[in-house]
């Protein structure tokens, strides 16, 4: 940094790869506006929602280096708290008879529903972080994963409160992309933020060189605490829009099948970075979507080609295991920024993307 | 009282044959195996010929006991070689949290593979029917089987750690988990050793998948799971990488979730499992480490 007399702070150098994510974003959306059909709209929807969960979930899992199996969790509790807040007053009676009386009268739009289920969500992410925090490695893993666990059996059995296992109807249904674009973007800025704020360099330190870390002063626990409340948070936010997107929520839709494909889908995608997360997402959503195109039939000629069912999933699951032999840190080890225009400023040009060991992409 | 006491014994042994499945392949290459329940579904699924009806075609589920239970065993050992062979072996030198999500991936193809075999309804299938006549023992009625289970599991315990700790492969073995790049060095063959851990811990599985089958009475794609996630959770509260902990780890959950069964206060009992997994995150604040810490897990500075 020294030779260069002008030094940019730290947000001018790295705001390229949010920007750039956006802009993925964006032209995805106005391309399903454009040409879109009702499905592929739906199709879209659920990538963005997606790339909030794993956008959140980045937030924590990408900058510690600790493996997360609990934040689908935090999502649970944001679809449901989304549900309590957005639904009629009338069906709420039916499906959550335990509710308070204040909260049963309650019916806020969906935009403010998601923000507060999120803020809901943060709240007992600050909770239970409070005491898995101190745990590294992988005990902090399987307090995660007990603690989605433990989640889920509240809200499969609270009868009154959560209508148990059956499906919760009524929630509000939103079909228009935008409000699922905004919030991508949000959980990809405030991951940006986060990233190059005081908490979380301290954290990728400590999660590059624990030993060193803690010798400098930085409290691991509090800065761990910090990036899993804001994780939380953004997953929680991510659970509402989702509920609102699908309209049916049941505790089952947020246990291990969306824990594990949210974690590949950053594992592949690149672990320790933000565009890995996004990227993850689209592509192999993207992936899924065209091998479920495929297995549907697709007409060649007078024929009709079509895969025989459940080699969807196969295809899937082996192409998963190709990508991560040949790049074992993911697609995007690297940030996506804008091309430098000097070879010296290439090193240093993003902070963000330091964190990955040179040489690897 | 006794009836509880077999009750958390029998589940025990599940869990800690499962946890000993998990823990013998971390222990060697440092890879938490997700794909470990799977291999239990398929172990079953190989006694029954591939149809997708609801009345399972027996296939090799006709072989007299002394023939079944061997060829349960070398199915599971042979798919858990195989994924070493074709999958595991590109990871050596990946990290911990790549390893995982492959072996879930691995999981998910042998999965849906089964799925399109056997499609994903649950088939009935009569497993060692002899095996359900309830005994009565000291005046408590249980099924045979859960006795079989408690004794097959302390035979293979016991086969298992005089393996570990008298022969000279379960010594390389030990030595892998303690140091492996040492343990390469002084000449223990680094792919034998892991094979020998891969064949061990899918004839765990195949164990396992007989126990489920004869007690169920069912083949479901999804029948490990529930058990794999069980001895995850024992492998870790055991101290990773240690089998003996490993084991205790079993146990105990085995015996936490009957014991929690039987005091919860009924308006409480469809939490358990809730308190169950409250107990594992307590056990964990208080030893990171698991009860009994394996040496060599934290890195030396």
């Amino acid at each position: 940094m020294a030779s260069f007399p002008k030094v940019k702070s730290v947000a001018l150098r790295t705001i390229s790869t949010p920007l750039i994510l956006s802009a993925v974003l964006v032209v995805l959306a106005l391309v399903t506006v454009a040409y879109g059909s009702r499905p592929f709209n739906q199709t879209m929807i659920d990538i963005f929602v997606r790339v909030i969960l794993v956008t959140g979930l980045y937030i924590f899992v990408g900058n510690s280096g600790v493996l997360s199996f609990g934040h689908i969790g935090f999502t649970c509790m944001g679809a449901y708290a989304a549900a309590w807040l957005t639904m009629p007053p009338m069906m709420k009676e039916l499906s959550f008879p335990g509710l308070p009386d204040w909260l049963k009268a309650l019916q806020l739009p969906y935009g403010p529903g998601a923000v507060l289920a999120g803020i809901f969500a943060g709240v007992f992410a600050l909770i239970f972080g409070r005491i898995l925090m101190r745990l590294s490695g992988i005990a902090a893993s399987i307090a995660t994963f007990a603690m989605l666990a433990m989640i889920n059996t509240i809200y499969a059995n609270w009868e009154s409160v959560t209508s148990a296992t059956n499906s919760v109807v009524g929630i509000p249904i939103v079909r228009t992309i935008w409000p699922y674009l905004i919030g991508a973007i949000a959980a990809v800025f405030i991951a940006w933020a986060h990233a190059i704020s005081r908490h979380g360099l301290a954290l990728r330190a400590a999660r590059d060189e624990p030993t060193a870390a803690l010798a400098s002063g930085i409290d691991i626990p509090r800065v761990r605490l910090v990036a899993f409340t804001l994780s939380g948070a953004v997953v929680g936010l991510g659970g509402a829009l989702m509920a609102h997107s699908i309209g049916v929520v049941t505790p089952d839709t947020f246990y291990l099948g969306l824990t594990f494909i949210t974690l590949s889908m950053l594992v592949v995608g690149g672990i320790g970075t933000l565009t890995g997360a996004v990227m993850g997402v689209v592509l192999l959503s993207l992936l899924i979507q065209g091998l479920r195109w495929l297995e549907r039939g697709v007409p060649v000629g007078e024929s009709t080609f079509a895969l025989p069912g459940g080699l969807q999933e196969i295809l899937l699951g082996v192409v998963m295991i190709v990508i991560l032999a040949r790049r074992p840190s993911g697609l995007f080890a690297r940030e996506f920024v804008w091309p430098a225009r000097l070879g010296a400023r290439r090193r240093n040009s993003s902070a963000a993307t330091r964190n990955v060991p040179a040489g690897d992409a | 009282m006794l009836q509880v006491l077999f009750d958390a014994l029998s589940l025990g042994s599940l869990y800690a044959l499962g946890a000993l499945g998990i823990a013998l392949i971390f222990g060697v290459m440092r890879l938490v195996n997700f794909a470990h329940g799977d291999v239990i579904a398929f172990s079953v699924f190989a006694l029954l010929w591939p149809s997708t009806d609801a009345v399972a075609i027996v296939f090799a589920g006709h072989l007299p006991w002394f023939l079944l239970i061997p060829f349960v065993l070398a199915v599971g050992a042979g798919l858990s070689v195989l994924s070493e062979i074709v999958v595991f072996r590109r990871f050596r030198h990946a990290s911990p949290a790549t390893m995982m999500i492959a072996s879930f991936a691995l999981g998910f193809v042998i999965r849906y593979f089964l799925l399109m075999l056997f499609s994903s309804r649950p088939k009935s299938i009569s497993l060692l029917p002899a095996l359900s006549q309830p005994v009565e023992i000291l005046g408590a009625r249980m099924p045979l089987l859960q006795l079989i289970t408690i004794l097959a599991t302390i035979v293979m315990l016991i086969a298992l750690s005089v393996f570990v700790r008298r022969t000279r492969f379960g010594l390389e073995m030990r030595a892998a988990a303690e140091n492996f790049t040492m343990a390469r060095m002084l000449g223990v063959r680094a792919n034998r050793v892991i094979m020998g851990a891969f064949a061990l811990s899918g004839a765990l599985a195949g164990a396992i998948s007989i126990i489920l089958g004869a007690q169920t009475g069912t083949a479901d794609i999804q029948m490990g799971g529930a058990v794999m996630l069980m001895a995850f959770i024992a492998t870790v509260i055991g101290g990773l990488g240690s089998l003996e902990g490993a084991v205790l780890a079993g146990f105990l959950l085995g015996a936490a979730s009957v014991v929690m069964q039987t005091v919860l206060p009924p308006e409480a009992r469809p939490f358990r499992d809730a308190f169950v997994y409250g107990a594992v995150i307590l056990v964990l604040l208080f030893r990171p480490q698991g009860l009994i810490a394996a040496r060599g897990t934290k890195e030396r500075v």
